[in-house]
């Protein structure tokens, strides 16, 4: 019997309407159907989600770590580019 | 035989389908194929033991003897067992258990669409919240069917196989008397006749799809329903009623 692996694939899990998919980790599965299958045994047993997205993990495109310091450095010392000098009102909720 | 005798019956004959393939599903519990797997099955095993717990806590109910769902889970002897042979069989390969859960789903999906109208409340309620979880696992055994049919030599041949072999089984799971009859003339239960054409045709195009086939002949089993069951059921039931026969009582 072949000792090929199943291929990667990455998992984003909705938890309810409005809010976006969050990565929720990984698994693997034959093809992109079974990986819905999976993610939905694996993930969201406990009622975690209401839509899930399955992406080959092959197909997701990085930064590179040895790059950080030119990608996210130069934001560190720009503060008013955060939007926390105003305040929220009560009752809005996910900001 | 009274209507309450017949509810009886036929609610822990439903039962004991339940538990017995969800024990049998449970078995595979840290012995997936893959951890996914692995997963997946013990998930169909908690999806079906939840919906036994269910029935067996009607049947006490009707029964009103003062037995409650573990005595009836546990504490009956093998002869009293009622379930089908087909969810009793041995797990074998991967393909076989699929093949087993594959043959079953597709007789339960078609048996709690009609038992959701069944005038019995509390039938009706079961079916309802269990056909959710019976649809899933129709799409999950289904599925595997395909990709195991139509994947390599050697999952083709192996599943064909089991196909084979547990076409036995299929015949018994229409299986009707006197207990059913009776609650169907009230609207009870669900005549096994009016869906076993859907039944075939739902598995053959799953089947072909997957490049596999029934037999064109082959001799049914049943007795599971009268209590007489195949060399298996006891070895099964040695396991699962082991804690409660050497503590009785025990609670955890």
């Amino acid at each position: 019997m072949s000792k090929k692996e199943w291929p990667l694939w990455e998992v984003f899990i909705r938890s309810k309407q409005g809010l976006s998919h969050k990565h929720a980790g990984s698994l693997r599965a034959a093809d992109a159907e079974m990986a819905i299958n999976n993610a939905r045994d694996v993930y969201t047993r406990r009622s975690e989600g209401v839509s899930i997205w399955v992406v080959e993990s092959a197909n997701v495109v990085a930064s590179d770590p040895s790059e950080a310091g030119p990608l996210f450095e130069p934001a560190n010392s720009k503060a008013y580019r955060h939007p926390t000098f105003y305040d929220v009102p009560d009752g809005v909720s996910h900001m | 035989m009274t209507k309450q005798e017949a509810l009886f019956e036929y609610v822990l004959r439903k039962a004991d389908d339940t538990l017995i393939l969800g024990h049998r599903l449970s078995e595979w519990c840290g012995h997936g194929p893959v951890l996914e797997e692995d997963i997946a099955l013990t998930n169909l095993a908690l999806d079906l033991i939840g919906q036994a717990t269910e029935l067996y806590q009607y049947a006490a109910e009707v029964e009103n003897k003062g037995r409650n769902e573990d005595d009836l889970a546990f504490l009956r002897l093998e002869r009293e067992y009622k379930n089908v042979l087909l969810v009793e069989q041995t797990n074998g390969d991967f393909g076989k258990t699929i093949v087993r859960q594959f043959l079953f789903d597709h007789f339960q999906s078609l048996l709690y669409e009609r038992l959701m109208n069944s005038a019995d409340e509390q039938i009706a309620a079961i079916a309802e919240k269990s056909i959710k979880e019976v649809k899933y696992h129709l799409k999950h055994s289904s599925e595997w069917v395909i990709r195991l049919g139509d994947g390599t030599e050697e999952s083709h041949n192996r599943v064909q196989e089991s196909v084979t072999d547990l076409s036995r089984y299929i015949e018994e799971l229409f299986y009707q008397d006197e207990v059913d009859e009776i609650l169907i003339k009230e609207g009870i239960a669900a005549d096994t006749a009016s869906f076993k054409e859907e039944y075939y045709n739902n598995i053959n195009a799953v089947l072909s799809e997957a490049t596999l086939s029934l037999p064109e002949k082959m001799w049914q089993l049943d007795g599971g329903r009268k209590g007489v069951h195949s060399e298996h059921l006891g070895f099964l039931l040695a396991e699962l009623q082991y804690m409660q026969r050497t503590y009785p009582g025990m609670e955890w």
